[in-house]
């Protein structure tokens, strides 16, 4: 996995080995994204749409959904832009925005944005997630400060899930 | 409301501070230069020194960036405080992507 930050924006490649057309479902069809992401949506990935999704355990993985628990119901909200079938999908959102306490519809969204590419070995998926010098510097202090323990508990299973199993 | 409207109330001129384009090209500057004198800002731009001044306080009162008299002139920098906490969160919605995309990876791999 490749990663390129600067300050406005994450960008991000991985090599799936999988066929373009079963990543291009898990990440465009509403119910096969919340599987693995784990959220819940009440419609479909429309362009334009603006949907409502609600946290919800991840199905792939006991231990992330166990972290994932604290913020089951918390709900947020996604802006479809862009449905260009098995090439790009993308939307807007207000990035990993689940603290209740916090007002985030004044702030500006970022754009997250996949992109497919069927390569000899399986699908290599880009995803850029920019527009994040629009967010108030102090509101993006804030964010980390809240979760720094929760980011020491899941540095572990980033690693897990990054790491080729040899299975 | 909330426990965060104070923290709100702070964030307002960090906010207005970094929605101007001179002044996110200034930061820029800054961020590749290291800390300029006030002629140096306005090179290749048909900025003025004053307009260019204004910029800096505005920025300045945002703690962004801080100045220091070197003999007749003086000298702007990063409040690098401010920037650093920044590139701090975008490393943990970083991470964020890193275990969502092992999710996926784990979802579209196993089937």
């Amino acid at each position: 996995m490749a990663t390129h930050a600067q300050t406005d924006r994450i960008e991000k490649s991985i090599l799936l080995r999988a066929p373009l057309d079963r990543v291009w479902r898990a990440i465009s069809d509403a119910k096969q994204f919340g599987h693995w992401f784990g959220v819940e949506f009440e419609s479909d990935f429309v362009e334009g749409a603006r949907l409502i999704g609600k946290c919800v355990p991840t199905k792939v993985d006991p231990d992330v959904a166990r972290a994932q628990e604290a913020y089951a119901g918390t709900t947020f909200e996604v802006l479809i832009e862009r449905v260009e079938p098995k090439r790009l999908f993308s939307f807007r959102w207000h990035p990993f925005a689940l603290d209740p306490d916090i007002d985030y519809s004044k702030e500006p969204m970022t754009l997250v944005r996949f992109e497919l590419k069927e390569v000899s070995d399986g699908t290599m998926l880009t995803i850029t997630e920019s527009g994040f010098d629009g967010i108030p510097l102090a509101r993006r202090a804030d964010a980390f400060e809240a979760n720094e323990e929760g980011w020491l508990a899941q540095i572990g299973l980033v690693e897990k899930y990054l790491t080729p199993t040899a299975a | 409301m909330t426990k965060a409207a104070p923290k709100r109330a702070k964030a307002a001129p960090i906010f207005a501070a970094l929605g101007d384009e001179t002044r996110l090209h200034i930061i820029a500057r800054l961020c590749r230069d290291g800390p300029l004198a006030i002629v140096r800002l306005t090179d290749g731009s048909n900025i003025s020194r004053q307009a260019i001044t204004k910029h800096l306080n505005a920025l300045s009162d945002a703690g962004l960036v801080r100045s220091e008299r070197t003999g007749r002139e003086r000298i702007w920098k990063l409040e690098t405080d401010q920037l650093a906490q920044a590139s701090r969160y975008l490393e943990k919605i970083s991470q964020e992507w890193d275990e969502a995309l092992g999710r996926l990876r784990a979802f579209v791999e196993d089937d």
